[in-house]
């Protein structure tokens, strides 16, 4: 099945695959940023009924290039069937393109990712932090923002 | 003094502005011709936990709502990023804190996943019978609540006290009543003991008659009925497209239980139903847990007939920790258990994600292992998390007092869902 769709998704969009990888019998599909909506809504309508979007999340790299990577966990009813989506996203221009038109559970998994990694998805109808206070200033999972938080960050009552 | 003015009118008019943003179609057919906006919660008894909500009323009828998270982040998925694989197996039973159970086999099939190892037979009948006991806690719970919520008392009563012989279970199983951290990677913290399979035992026999009583006070109670039929009804594709699963996918018609569709533990050596309900509504998700109930029993049985002896630890000294006596003794555990405390498991580069099937629906774990060890990221996915983002399609158009019965309905946990 893994193979299928690599092959399928190569046929279709040939240069946009950049990437793909087993491990544990489970796919990991590195896709451009420019074709991700087209791609996910072919995985969703297509022959293969991606219709579950169980998760999406962002990951920090650490590196110059290619910092952030957003990753896509879908799922597939007929098929019982996951796959991994990831897309590559650069610290100077940390946009990319929402999916909430696709698959609508993405609205809150993109706001967590924007709250946590302060990557700006384009077209998401309430792109708004989720867990941390609306004016708080930093991005808590980048690696660069320390474990113990940073001090003065949160505004706490007044005693 | 002065960034602090500016601060507070930003913070409130951002989750007003969403809810207003809204397309929402307003009627005012009321002679008092405006909306009102309600804030409920994050310290409101029906909202099970620190949910909170803002209701934007026509009158009595719901016409917007916006859901509130993030009352109670702790920041487990950063925390996890700086403790090893074994560390974080107490974390999660404070992620859904009404079945801790289920969330640390979730866990540790995942890290088990990643390491590419796997406990050996006794292990794995163990831990299906906590998640199934888990699973049966969780639901009594929320039975009680939900049933509290539309107004019937007894039911808690009842429920809570099915409840509490559970707890006794757990605190002879493994050793504590809530904050279990029962697994261990490639095994268990400890095996059952003859006293604790007697107990549940009892509790497997009695426990379709006390089911029942509940039910009898439920099923033909016209208030609750009424309260419940064709409240809160979410269609089978707008479910799908939320990402809503576990039982409230069941009672929308959708047949999709990973126990059944993604086999894992020992569930492929079961009997079993995967109760399935076309309503969508409240009533639908009642009987949708009720059945699972009876089917968790049924399993039980099962387990506790097939369940072989043996070790309940693999044989993978560099990754499984070994056993006290062994480490004042031998040298060679000694070293493994030095490394594995203080530099963790030595996982492969790669990266996983492995989702059960928890009481709320899909528990997910996501890591993205860079050979160190500690996870380089650890996403938790979190069915209450994802199915409070339903809320705003369940609550459209119903009344002010359906709100309660259908977040009961829904069994959020705030703990899983602000992680």
């Amino acid at each position: 099945m893994n193979q299928i769709v690599l092959q399928k998704l190569q046929s279709l969009f040939g240069e946009a695959i950049l990437e793909s990888g087993e491990f544990r019998n489970e796919m990991s599909i590195v896709v451009a940023a420019d074709r991700l909506v087209e791609i996910c809504r072919f995985l969703k309508t297509g022959e293969f009924r991606y219709e579950l979007l169980a998760d999406a999340c962002g990951l920090d790299m650490y590196t110059p290039v290619k910092r952030f990577c957003v990753v896509y966990n879908l799922y597939s009813f007929q098929h019982r069937h996951r796959l991994r989506l990831k897309v590559f996203v650069e610290e100077s221009n940390p946009h990319l393109s929402t999916v909430t038109t696709v698959w609508a559970t993405a609205n809150w998994h993109e706001r967590e990712t924007y709250d946590m990694f302060g990557i700006i998805f384009d077209g998401h109808p309430d792109l708004r932090r989720i867990y941390m206070p609306d004016d708080f200033e930093h991005y808590p999972l980048r690696k660069d923002f320390p474990l113990m938080g940073i001090p003065g960050s949160l505004h706490l009552p007044k005693k | 003094m002065e960034t602090t003015a500016t601060r507070e009118p930003v913070r409130k008019s951002k989750i007003l502005q969403a809810l207003e943003d809204q397309n929402t179609s307003i009627s005012y057919a009321d002679p008092l011709e405006n909306d009102l906006i309600l804030n409920m919660g994050p310290q409101h008894p029906a909202t099970h936990g620190v949910l909170r909500l803002l209701v934007r009323l026509d009158g009595e009828t719901v016409t917007g709502c916006v859901p509130e998270v993030g009352y109670l982040h702790r920041g487990y998925e950063k925390l996890a990023e700086a403790s090893s694989y074994h560390e974080f197996i107490p974390h999660t039973d404070r992620l859904d804190y009404l079945s801790p159970l289920s969330n640390n086999v979730a866990y540790i099939l995942a890290v088990e996943k990643l390491l590419g190892i796997e406990a050996p037979p006794r292990a794995q009948y163990l831990r299906t019978i906590i998640t199934e006991l888990a699973r049966l806690s969780s639901h009594l719970l929320w039975l009680g609540s939900m049933a509290m919520d539309v107004g019937a008392l007894t039911v808690f009563m009842w429920s809570f006290r099915e409840r509490e012989k559970l707890y006794d279970i757990f605190e002879n199983l493994v050793g504590a009543r809530f904050t279990t951290s029962h697994t261990r990677i490639g095994g268990l913290a400890h095996d059952m003991t003859p006293q604790a399979e007697g107990m549940i035992r009892t509790f497997i026999n009695d426990f379709p008659e006390n089911l029942h009583e509940c039910e009898r006070l439920l099923n033909k109670n016209r208030i609750f009925v009424e309260r419940t039929d064709g409240i809160g009804v979410i269609t089978r594709e707008q479910a799908i497209d939320l990402g809503v699963t576990g039982p409230c996918l069941r009672a929308c018609g959708v047949g999709h239980d990973l126990r059944r569709a993604n086999p894992y533990l020992v569930y492929n050596q079961l009997e079993f139903n995967v109760p399935v309900y076309e309503g969508g509504d409240t009533l639908a998700r009642y009987y949708v847990r009720m059945d699972e109930m009876k089917e968790s029993r049924k399993m039980l049985i099962q387990l506790l007939e097939k369940i072989p002896q043996g070790s309940i630890h693999a044989f993978e000294p560099k990754k499984v920790l070994p056993k006290k006596e062994r480490i004042y003794t031998r040298m060679e555990e000694l070293i493994h258990d030095f490394m594995l405390i203080n530099f963790g498991v030595d996982p492969p580069v790669g990266e996983i994600y492995h989702a059960v099937e928890a009481p709320k629906g899909e528990l997910g774990f996501y890591f993205y292992s860079n050979g160190d060890g500690n996870p380089w990221r650890m996403k938790i996915r979190s069915p209450s998390f994802v199915n409070i983002q339903s809320l705003p399609v369940m609550l459209q158009g119903s009344m002010i007092s359906d709100i309660v019965a259908i977040i009961g309905s829904l069994d959020p946990v705030m703990g899983e869902a602000d992680k």
